[in-house]
């Protein structure tokens, strides 16, 4: 238990500083990759708890996938810095308080009312790893598998469709 | 599931799985056609369609469910997937012209046609709300970008934007209700859902407010009031041959899920929901037709006048809960669903043929009221044509408007809701106003409306009256295959 405790505790304090810096950095570009070591950081997070597929899914998609692009973004569109100032000024207050608001109802149900929480089952064995989710996704949801990726299909053609080039217009 | 289930499986849904080959095949296939000949990829992918039809009628007495339960086999999803079949069919008839004269034909429209209409089958199908989540957006992403294909037009390009930004929203609600009825029930699948709320032990409240999102997810779909603010900008700004095929397509799926859920799993909340379907659909009845009294612009008009039909069908759903009802309830829209494709195309087809673009030496685009004048003297059989489909619309006889909305209101007075019915009654009475109004201008002013001599056009226009007019006669047989269609849903 104790060097789980201590591993998590170390996690929480980058997974907190990264997210915190994230948000507070003024250049895009390293709020990117303040988040990629915030999604890393969770993942290691999501192994501590016994969930290896959603870890793996948050380092290959999140840390991979999705963070290349939101760099290519960022860069292709050349907004790698913020202007002073925020656009929003109340926006500022307006987060403190719901913040503060969210931790204060979270605090009243962990420490005042525990009792209201359900009994969490425990998990069976091999639950949530890939072979398991392989399991169901190659067994009961075969078919909602398979029109995904026939989704994803029409979805790609259609983005071709909308944002390929057109020849110049015989009519208007 | 091994490969022998697998195929086994697959040949259950054996029309639903040639379609999606096919259109994967077709979109290589077009590659190869040149650029002034994509009738062909317009033959073909008609041919796949005629090849579905032809299966999926050869297996109208089957009744099955086929991957764990994903999908349900049977008259209904068989008399659903006519009516999409028959709508892609008429949808590449009207779109087929119209798309070489606007200078936006290209070959991908008839593929993402093809994969929209695989959505609707499995959408009809599906017995799992995850199967409803994907089939609804396989059959609205295809219909995202047709709305936005004569880019960059502006008006496509605002009507592609609104549709998919609200549809997205929609889908949001939809999945939002999946979750807590999920959160609820502990399952997605229809008959588990009804299975575990008889039992007990099931937070109601909870499964009612997810009962609710999944309606107002659907609710946009099919253009209820008050979910249907992009109706009209969407039915204008698409290019009409797309909103002629979306405004029967996307509707008769979106009711084909919404009588699907609420018949097969929903029951149970019949004494909250039923209230609440009486006041949507009452709404969507006077709404949509009083504001289409307003309509000059024909494509608007029928907008609204989709939306208004909409509530008709919805009045049907009201009284689903009631065991001897229910079966009524889900015949008589099927009935009304198969109306409306006939009718709506006659009407669209005829649009299409009057629409034409601006500049050209005219000022016009030929949507407008004004446009049809003298129509009556100068093309006798689209006007008649067009003349079937407004008294359908209303629902006068002999059309198979009449008989659907005949069966309508029968089941809404089965259900005990007299009042739901003179609404319905009365907004018919309202909407001949506007649906005559059209009439009068081809037949009693004078005038040079320009129409094209597109034989597809013609076809479809005459084809879908005659169809409303003959259909009628024989309306009992039909509602009774619709009412056989229900026995084996229920």
């Amino acid at each position: 238990m104790i060097p789980d405790m201590i591993l998590f505790i170390l996690l929480a304090i980058v997974a907190v500083t990264s997210a915190l810096g994230m948000l507070l950095s003024r250049s895009a570009v390293y709020s990117a990759l303040n988040l990629v070591l915030n999604f890393g950081t969770v993942a290691v997070l999501y192994l501590l708890l016994g969930a290896p597929f959603i870890a793996l899914a948050q380092i290959t998609v999140y840390a991979g996938a999705i963070m290349v692009l939101f760099l290519f973004v960022i860069m292709l569109l050349g907004v790698e810095q913020l202007r002073k100032g925020s656009a929003l000024p109340w926006q500022q207050t307006l987060a403190i308080i719901s913040g503060l608001l969210l931790l204060a109802l979270t605090a009243y149900v962990i420490f005042i009312r525990p009792m209201t929480l359900p009994q969490v089952s425990p998990t069976q064995l091999g639950f949530g790893t890939p072979g398991a989710i392989g399991e169901i996704l190659f067994n009961k949801y075969l078919l909602p598998f398979e029109v995904t990726s026939v989704l994803l299909l029409v979805a790609m053609i259609g983005a071709i469709v909308l944002t390929g080039k057109r020849e110049p217009k015989t009519k208007t | 599931m091994s490969l022998n289930d697998l195929l086994v499986n697959l040949n259950l849904i054996m029309p639903i799985t040639i379609l999606t080959a096919w259109a994967c095949v077709l979109l290589l296939v077009d590659l190869f056609i040149p650029k002034e000949r994509k009738g062909i990829t317009a033959l073909l992918a008609a041919l796949g369609l005629l090849v579905a039809l032809a299966l999926v009628i050869s297996r109208a007495g089957v009744a099955t469910s086929a991957f764990n339960g994903m999908i349900m086999i049977d008259g209904f999803a068989t008399f659903m997937s006519v009516i999409f079949l028959f709508s892609g069919l008429a949808g590449i008839a009207v779109a087929y012209d119209y798309l070489i004269r606007s200078g936006i034909e290209r070959g991908e429209y008839y593929v993402l046609l093809l994969f929209s209409i695989v959505g609707m089958m499995l959408m009809a199908a599906a017995a799992d709300l995850i199967m409803v989540f994907l089939a609804l957006e396989l059959l609205s992403i295809p219909l995202y970008v047709l709305a936005g294909i004569a880019v960059p037009r502006p008006d496509s390009e605002e009507a592609a934007l609104k549709y998919f930004l609200l549809g997205a929203f929609a889908s949001g609600f939809f999945l939002y209700g999946t979750a807590l009825v999920y959160g609820a029930t502990g399952s997605t699948a229809l008959t588990e859902i009804v299975s575990a709320t008889t039992s007990g032990g099931v937070n109601l409240s909870f499964l009612v407010i997810g009962a609710g999102l999944i309606l107002v997810g659907l609710g946009f779909k099919v253009a209820v009031v008050p979910f249907h603010m992009w109706t009209p900008d969407v039915y204008q700004g698409a290019p009409s041959s797309v909103t002629a095929f979306m405004a029967v397509g996307a509707k008769a799926a979106g009711f084909a899920a919404l009588l699907r859920i609420f018949v097969l799993a929903f029951p149970p909340l019949a004494m909250d929901l039923t209230p609440v379907l009486w006041a949507l659909a009452a709404f969507t009845m006077i709404i949509g037709n009083v504001i289409a009294i307003a309509q000059r612009n024909i494509k608007r008009m029928l907008a609204y006048s989709s939306i208004a039909h909409a509530g008709y069908i919805m009045m049907a759903l009201v009284p689903y809960g009631q065991g001897n009802v229910a079966a009524d309830t889900v015949a008589s829209a099927l009935f009304y669903l198969l109306a409306y494709m006939l009718t709506s195309f006659a009407a669209w087809a005829v649009v299409i043929a009057l629409e034409h673009n601006m500049g050209e030496g005219r000022d016009t685009d030929g949507l407008s009221l004004e446009d049809y004048s003298g129509l009556g003297q100068k093309q006798p059989a689209l006007a008649a044509a067009m003349t079937v489909a407004m008294l359908s619309f209303i629902g006068i006889p002999p059309t198979l408007g009449f008989v659907g909305k005949f069966y309508l209101l029968r089941t809404v007075i089965e259900g005990g809701f007299p009042g739901l019915a003179l609404i319905g009654l009365l907004t018919s009475l309202v909407s001949a106003y506007y649906y005559l109004r059209v009439v009068v201008y081809m037949y009693m002013r004078d005038g040079e409306p320009v129409v094209r001599r597109e034989p597809w056009l013609y076809f479809t226009a005459l084809a879908t009256a005659v169809g409303v007019v003959v259909l009628s006669i024989f309306s009992e047989p039909l509602f009774n295959w619709a009412s056989q269609a229900v026995l084996k849903l229920i």
